[in-house]
């Protein structure tokens, strides 16, 4: 296997979807490829990083509208 | 919880188990509604200003959400999380608003590459812990920013696939493109990203 049909690959792997025979060959060609290893570390680490990641709260005006919104809308009387 | 969820929380519920919650929005509890509205405005607002890049947008796709999903609150079964339910309903609603800012920007069918442009150029190490040399809000506009800069098709089966975990078939669905165009787009998309935070977090980055 060769770097090209690794990145092809790539997304399968990650996902643990490939066939045996193609995963033995993938990793085969990482032990022996230093770019290609950094590139399957790397962007596994983008995916985590981006499902980590904490939402910020909510704007504050952008809450104060959307609240406001719902309470019309769906006919509620605002908290006191 | 923060002093502004705390004025808009009238519920007198605490916290209790989602099933409870959605059961009481159905019987037209609105402050058990309202807590739902709570606990995933945040996620929502993401996932819509992720797909539509545009803060009106997102912030009108946010609350079509919460309202379409309070009206048609008897079509959940409960069979899924209240959550991956609504998302669905966020995402349709943020779709329609990018493609009525972007209707060209948005094909669904464009030429697939050649896989010459998919291999990196810039190959370097991040290190075991790159995420953790940025404070919450500096990282979410890192994020924000890499995400920003990915074409919409790319950017949104990114954000289905990866962040809210919607299978490839479903994505496939929820886009109206085929699995195959998922996968080979989802595969740009994470290759995208890696290059536009590569600055960020290899090794050597300034922080």
């Amino acid at each position: 296997m060769n770097c090209r049909s690794v990145i092809r690959e790539l997304s399968s792997y990650l996902e643990g979807d490939l066939e045996v025979t193609v995963l033995a060959e993938l990793e085969i060609h990482l032990t022996r490829c230093e770019d290609c290893r950094l590139i399957v570390d790397t962007t596994r680490k983008t995916i985590e990083i981006y499902c980590q990641a904490e939402p910020v709260p909510l704007p504050e005006d952008v809450r104060i509208r959307l609240h406001e919104t719902l309470v019309r809308r769906l006919g509620r009387k605002p908290a006191p | 919880m923060s002093a502004a969820e705390s004025r808009s929380l009238p519920s007198t519920i605490v916290r209790p188990d989602e099933g409870a919650l959605v059961n009481s929005a159905k019987a037209g509890d609105l402050a058990a509604f309202e807590e739902l509205v709570n606990r995933y405005e945040g996620r929502v607002f993401r996932l819509t200003m992720n797909i539509t890049q545009n803060r009106e947008d997102a912030q009108d796709a946010t609350q079509d959400a919460f309202l379409k999903s309070y009206q048609h609150l008897d079509r959940f079964k409960g069979d899924s999380r209240f959550y991956t339910w609504l998302v669905r309903i966020a995402v349709n609603e943020a779709l329609m608003r990018l493609r009525k800012r972007r209707p060209n920007v948005v094909s669904l069918d464009e030429p697939v590459a050649t896989d010459e442009d998919l291999i990196p150029h810039d190959v370097q190490d991040w290190g075991p812990t790159p995420e953790q040399r940025y404070a919450r809000t500096e990282m979410n506009s890192i994020l924000n920013g890499a995400i920003g800069k990915l074409e919409p098709i790319f950017r949104t089966v990114f954000v289905l696939r990866d962040v809210e975990q919607i299978s490839t078939e479903e994505t496939a669905e929820l886009l109206d493109i085929s699995v195959p165009a998922v996968k080979s787009r989802l595969l740009r998309a994470r290759l995208k990203l890696r290059e536009q935070l590569n600055p960020y977090f290899r090794r050597s980055a300034n922080t």
